[in-house]
């Protein structure tokens, strides 16, 4: 599909999305307690067939956090960005890591350093840091007097 | 080998490989557990070698952040380089000279070849035969003398820039690269002589750490580990950049899935790379190497995302901009770490000493993965 028929498709699938202009990627962005039920379709539709997500992290705006999910088709060779709003101080989505197994290892790593909770992840556990470490440092607001070194 | 080992209630063994290891290639900690010989689960432990590059970006100019990615999968420093330059022209919409485009897919193939070279003998080495680390050495330190002269560093080249590359080729380059081509390809039937064609090599890689395409697809695999089970991704061919559209080289496939099939993809890999280098050596267009740019690069408000593929596989490079002097975002998706999620996957059920040969043929390199 092209960027348009895609628009349209993934419109279809729930009232609530809204879509960025420009950007290399169609780029939509969907409320987070609908967020696994839209994932759940653009993976299973054949229209869609998204098996691919080559990307997913999270960007700290201050005064919230958003998800960002990277999706392909190998198959229909379409990729779309969905990109979700969440709660600064009590971030909680859906886990995707049983729709794409990647998200397993790469929800772990932005629980780590963003402290976004997946909800129903199966071993939601700090990934590079260590079990007691403290904060976020992905977070714009960490600060870390030994281990952060300001120009 | 074995720092700890600890009997569980159940009867399964509960041992530790690494952070110290010969062949983690790194501080990887891997906690297996174990049934006899036979392996129940593995779970990486990460972040010896965490340095939070991504953070540290947010800091750096857009001239300078290119280069800690040097430092992030370091046998690939080249690639990485490029598709940070990638993602910077894409903000900036620079038309990049011809020449220096070619430069560019020169010394990404070259540096292709030299880690594949190191693959192969790093993992003939952890299978139990040493004489082909050797052997593949030998041909990379002619890469490495060439890469020098160049760019002026072994390993962390840091030769891309946004607009093109830092300085001109070396007036030896071309007569030095056309020298090893001669030398490597008739050292690429040696290689095959002494480990392809051997039996025992062949008995630890087949129907070893199989996986199938859908689950390969689904754990993120990219590069030679999901060429291996069959699936056709080569973003050279899926998304060119550069050259790589006019340029006549196929992507190896095998169906197998296994070690043998990763090990197959990876052999044909050096051949097509030694292919692409023989179309442009003699085809170096005179120009400019590197566009105009400005001094203080200032990228506008947006998403840049560049894909290119390194030798391990697929990294992306995204960068959120608010129109400042510094990224206010980067996030790299590193080949290695999610090729590395599906390790647990491949070993389940194999013996403990097949182990070694799936990481291996994963060609893992730890700081990609702990960025």
């Amino acid at each position: 599909m092209n960027r348009e028929e895609l628009q349209s498709a993934i419109t279809a699938l729930n009232a609530d999305i809204t879509f960025e202009e420009g950007g290399e990627y169609l780029t939509a962005n969907i409320p987070a307690d609908a967020c696994r039920d839209i994932m759940q379709a653009l993976h299973n539709l054949p229209a869609f067939e998204m098996d691919y997500m080559f990307c997913l992290t999270c960007v700290d705006w201050k005064t919230h956090l958003t998800m960002v999910y990277h999706l392909e088709s190998r198959k229909h060779a379409h990729a779309v960005v969905i990109k979700s709003k969440l709660d600064r101080e009590n971030p909680e989505i859906e886990t995707l890591s049983d729709i794409w197994r990647t998200a397993e290892f790469l929800e772990r790593e932005v629980y780590d350093l963003f402290g976004v909770r997946f909800i129903h992840h199966s071993d939601l556990r700090r990934l590079l840091l260590t079990d007691d470490w403290e904060g976020y440092p992905l977070r714009k607001d960490y600060e870390d007097p030994i281990n952060m070194i300001k120009l | 080998m074995l720092q700890e080992v600890a009997q569980k209630e159940t009867g399964d063994l509960v041992i530790n490989v690494g952070p110290q290891h010969p062949s983690t290639h790194g501080v990887l900690h891997l906690v297996i557990t174990l049934n006899g010989e036979t392996i129940k689960k593995v779970e990486p432990h990460l972040g010896y070698i965490h340095r939070s590059i991504e953070k540290m970006c947010e800091s750096l100019s857009y001239r300078q952040f290119i280069y800690s990615t040097s430092r992030m999968d370091y046998l690939s420093a080249h690639i990485n380089n490029h598709a940070c330059a990638l993602a910077v022209e894409k903000g900036l919409q620079i038309e990049i000279p011809e020449r220096a485009q070619v430069i560019r897919v020169l010394m990404d193939e070259l540096t292709r070849l030299a880690s594949h070279q190191l693959w192969w003998g790093a993992l003939a080495m952890d299978v139990g035969a040493i004489t082909p680390f050797f052997h593949a050495f030998r041909e990379r330190e002619v890469l490495n003398d060439i890469m020098e002269e160049t760019c002026g560093a072994r390993l962390t080249m840091n030769y891309m820039v946004p607009g093109g590359v830092m300085f001109d080729l070396h007036p030896n380059f071309q007569s030095r690269v056309k020298d090893f081509i001669t030398l490597f390809k008739s050292k690429l039937p040696e290689y095959d002589e002494l480990v392809t064609g051997n039996v025992i090599f062949q008995n630890r890689m087949k129907q070893v750490g199989f996986i199938s395409a859908e689950d390969a697809v689904s754990y993120g695999c990219t590069g030679p580990t999901l060429r291996g089970s069959g699936v056709s991704c080569d973003i050279r061919k899926h998304h060119p950049y550069e050259l790589y559209d006019k340029l006549q080289f196929t992507e190896p496939l095998e169906t197998g899935g296994d070690c043998w099939a990763r090990y197959l993809v990876r052999m044909e890999e050096m051949r097509q790379s030694l292919h692409i280098v023989e179309q442009l050596i003699d085809n170096i267009p005179e120009g400019e190497f590197q566009a105009k740019t400005k001094a203080v690069l200032k990228l506008p408000k947006g998403e840049f995302y560049s894909r290119v593929e390194t030798a391990r596989g697929e990294l992306g490079v995204y960068i959120v901009s608010e129109g400042g002097l510094t990224p206010y975002r980067i996030k790299f998706r590193s080949p290695g770490f999610s090729n590395l999620s599906a390790l647990d996957h491949m070993a389940r059920g194999q013996k403990i000493g097949d182990l070694v040969a799936i990481m291996g043929t994963l060609d893992l390199v730890i700081p990609d993965i702990d960025r």
